[in-house]
């Protein structure tokens, strides 16, 4: 409370612009360096600030959830420092779902403070480089758009299908075993497609079968649905655009139209290759 | 500021020139038909669409500007909302004077131009975007011709009801660090006299003048620093504004104030959390009634039989950790029976006893008059459907109208009970509903002409875990975390008509996802609703067909309303940033 009016004091005080000057180096400083750093207490406090505030997309234990990425990898995609992270904590990432966090964001705002004790928390969960290294991604490519057909339906770097989850910077941002699952078992989780920024769920890449009024029948995957209409891309990546009152019949299932991969079709050692491709890629 | 060229309605009586404009009106009223004798603008647009013929005839013609100019100018007191107004409102369908519609809190429109026949004609009248991002729950309030409504971060704005045109904006000066748990929101306001109501984000509450938005009266009721804040939309009964705070997730002591109108004078205040030495105190472990919560964030109901307020609190605070508050935490998750002119408590009762999920019970409590039966019912977010007497506060029954594992016995009075196992663990578990609820703030209706109650509900688990968290004012204070359980996926969304009788649920109607929009019935018998991917729906109110859909191109938060201008109806909604009416071609 008193650290945080204060802080709005010195800021109104901020006239002149030497003053304002001073105030950015002040702040700067506060800012750049975690007080925390390798506190185990901190990192404690931390731990339920993140149960609280991150872990309904980064998941428990920071290993990555439904939406946002596994936070124990030590290379991150938008953050390297502390006082990066602090930064993305505190203001969010624009053109992404992450939000602003700090006390002038949306919500509930975390202090300084709590913002540092995540920190120290993300940083004591942080793995280091995987002990058995990541496969043969060159391999993995190859796999990616020749057996595997992976291609066929999922796109990376402009390159590939349309049914499926564009997977680009998929490596980035999930853990290795979060892509095996969803290779292994796809209907578990599906995959979020389109986010609309007022609705609450974003539709996910369920499958649906439908029959035409005049006894057309189309199977795919919805890109959306309404109670009135949904659209639909068919494995010819060509897209239906329907009123459900005019169809015959009408299914949606969560089974995912991706086959299973089980080990007799993809062995252990090719998926790790695929991985470590994804990896590659989503690490540019 | 109330007096803007002085024509305020306090001196407007009192002035010379409107004496004399009082006797001018009258000898211009000797020279008018019969039929529009002694009718002002309060009357209804139907009466008045009665009236309109005349006008284009010579000396009536002359008189009827004459009026129309000096009621322009010096008789604003003729369009004043009255408390008998208020608590006659089914005398004019064609306004909406309260959130809810009626004091009753059953947001049924008596009006049936639109009806089962009708609807599938309907078309959009017009859209106003507010220019506000968020979540817009505002239902909108409608007076002779004229709405008045709010958006996100404290805007206040009236509006032509036939065109959507602006006659006035009003935009606060929020300061960059309130504490809103759960969006910049603002669900309404309250008009009483010639002014309008609104509770603010920096928890202040305002009086603007009807005809200009101009700040008539602004009083601090609370410190927004220490997490108080106003979302709700306020209640006007008898002279008094009754305002319920926000702040559950920040610890504060919750409570329900009425000011009076006119000059914004604290008149009483109700803390939903007993202090030492009164009642129900002995329900809170040590200090903890300090910063015991019960917020009371959504609009109660009003009895003018008895004039007895029915009011509805929310959460214990921290809300999802009972560990430190050991007992019931009166009057956290109650229905509270208050006196309106002192505040004092006739009854309350409890619905979830020291609750650990945040299912605050802030649902609108609904009157319903079952012969000579006087009851209060309310679709609580713990997944009951609860329904009591609301001379007593006894309770009659209680049905699961949703997916609940939270409980399964009922204590000697027949309320649901909280297994042990139901509380969050460290580890996190499973239990429905989740921390949303089966249904939340989004308002419900009862439609006296299907006898049916209908509402929002959701089926969605929650994994509930504790995550141990110290007090510090003005910050948030939850002692747990909860995430969507994935087990229980998809979440699914409905429209539930239960019959408040037997708590049957009659039909059902799922959405494609679980949306947060209230609903409408109304005498054409039909009821509305929005939904999450931005549809408005007409449904056939007995068999839950639907009948009509629009697509407004943004989530619904806010719940629907009716009114007539012209003797014409309209159906209006929020959805995305903008305010929909509907009608018929």
């Amino acid at each position: 409370m008193f650290r945080r009016l204060s802080i709005g004091l010195l800021g109104r005080s901020c006239i002149g612009f030497a003053g304002c000057l001073f105030l950015g180096v002040a702040v700067n400083a506060a800012q750049g360096q975690n007080p925390f750093a390798g506190d185990a207490k901190a990192a404690k406090a931390g731990e339920y600030e993140f149960r609280i505030n991150c872990a309904l997309c980064h998941g428990l234990g920071a290993r990555g959830g439904g939406r946002g990425p596994d936070l124990t990898r030590a290379v991150k995609k938008h953050t390297h420092s502390d006082a990066d992270m602090f930064q993305v904590i505190s203001n969010g990432i624009p053109g992404t779902a992450m939000p602003a966090n700090g006390t002038n964001g949306q919500g509930v705002g975390m202090t300084d403070e709590e913002v540092w004790q995540i920190i120290t928390y993300i940083r004591s969960q942080e793995v280091k480089a995987p002990a058995n290294a990541a496969g043969n991604a060159a391999h993995g490519k190859d796999l990616f758009y020749g057996d595997a057909n992976c291609s066929l339906c999922h796109m990376v770097e402009g390159k590939g299908g349309r049914l499926g989850p564009e997977l680009t910077s998929v490596g980035g941002s999930r853990t290795r075993e979060a892509i095996v699952d969803s290779v292994r078992n796809p209907s578990r989780r599906l995959a979020w497609g389109l986010t609309e920024s007022t609705k609450e769920f974003p539709q996910e890449y369920e499958s649906v079968a439908v029959v035409t009024a005049d006894g057309k029948e189309i199977k795919g995957v919805t890109l959306n649905e309404d109670s009135f209409s949904v659209q639909i891309m068919d494995a010819n990546e060509k897209i239906h655009l329907l009123e459900k009152a005019k169809l015959r019949s009408f299914q949606k299932s969560r089974q995912s139209a991706m086959p299973k991969y089980g080990a007799d079709v993809l062995s252990d050692k090719d998926l790790a290759d695929i991985v470590a491709y994804l990896v590659s890629v989503g690490a540019k | 500021m109330t007096e803007r060229g002085g024509i305020g309605p306090s001196r407007a009586w009192k002035s010379g020139p409107l004496r004399a404009a009082s006797r001018l009106r009258k000898w211009i009223e000797a020279f008018r038909p019969c039929a529009t004798r002694g009718l002002k603008p309060t009357d209804t647009p139907f009466a008045r669409r009665g009236a309109k013929a005349p006008l284009f005839h010579g000396v009536t013609r002359f008189a009827a500007i004459l009026e129309l100019l000096l009621l322009a100018a010096f008789v604003p007191a003729d369009a004043q909302v009255t408390f008998e107004r208020l608590a006659n409102s089914a005398k004019e369908p064609q306004n909406w004077m309260t959130y809810s519609g009626d004091y009753a809190g059953k947001r049924f429109s008596a009006l049936d131009q639109i009806n089962t026949s009708t609807a599938h004609s309907m078309v959009a009248k017009w859209v106003y975007q507010t220019g506000a991002t968020g979540k817009l729950e505002t239902t909108p309030l409608v007076v002779d011709g004229i709405m008045y409504a709010t958006a996100q971060d404290d805007r206040a704005f009236a509006l032509d009801a036939r065109t959507g045109r602006p006659i006035w904006m009003y935009q606060r000066q929020v300061p960059s660090d309130i504490r809103p748990c759960c969006g910049r929101v603002n669900r309404g306001l309250a008009i009483l006299g010639d002014k309008v109501f609104m509770g603010t984000l920096d928890a202040h509450v305002i009086a603007l003048d009807a005809k200009t938005g101009a700040v008539v009266w602004d009083v601090t009721a609370a410190d927004y620093r220490t997490g108080h804040s106003f979302t709700v939309a306020p209640l006007a009964v008898k002279g008094l504004i009754v305002i319920g705070v926000s702040g559950g997730e920040y610890g504060v002591r919750g409570f329900i104030d009425a000011y009076d109108a006119d000059t914004g004078k604290r008149k009483w205040r109700f803390y939903t959390v007993p202090g030492p030495g009164e009642p129900g105190h002995d329900s809170w472990e040590g200090d903890s009634w300090k910063v015991g919560g019960a917020p009371a964030w959504n609009t109660g109901t009003y009895d003018p039989i008895t004039n007895q307020i029915f009011w509805p609190t929310g959460n214990p605070a921290p809300s999802n950790r009972g560990e430190g508050r050991a007992g019931d935490n009166l009057y956290s998750n109650s229905l509270l029976a208050l006196n309106a002119d002192t505040g004092k408590m006739n009854w309350y009762f409890q619905f979830t006893r020291h609750d650990e999920h945040d299912w605050d019970a802030t649902q609108v409590p609904v009157m319903i008059d079952a012969g000579s039966k006087h009851l209060i019912a309310q679709a609580n977010r713990n997944g009951f459907f609860y329904v009591l007497d609301r001379t007593t506060g006894k309770l009659i029954s209680a049905n699961a109208y949703g997916k609940t594992t939270w409980s399964d016995t009922k204590d000697t009075e027949g309320r649901p009970v909280a297994k042990k196992e139901a509380s969050p663990t460290l580890e996190g578990h499973t239990v429905c509903p989740g921390a949303l609820g089966t249904t939340n703030f989004m308002a419900p209706t009862y439609s006296p002409q299907t006898g049916l109650f209908y509402v929002t509900a959701r089926d969605q688990c929650d994994i509930f875990s504790t995550a141990p968290q110290p007090y510090e004012a003005g910050h948030a204070y939850y002692g747990s975390a909860y995430f969507p359980s994935e087990e229980a996926r998809p979440y699914l969304g409905f429209l539930k008509a239960i019959d408040p009788a037997t708590g049957e649920i009659k039909w059902k109607f799922e959405h494609t996802s679980p949306t947060w929009s209230g609903v409408l019935s109304t005498a054409g018998g039909l009821v509305f609703t929005g939904d999450a991917e931005g549809d408005f729906i007409a449904f056939d109110a007995a068999s839950g067909k639907p009948l009509w859909h629009f697509q407004m191109g943004g989530a619904v938060y806010a719940a629907p309303m009716a009114f007539a201008v012209d003797r014409k109806e309209y159906v209006a909604i929020a959805a995305g940033s903008a305010v929909y009416a509907f009608g018929l071609p």
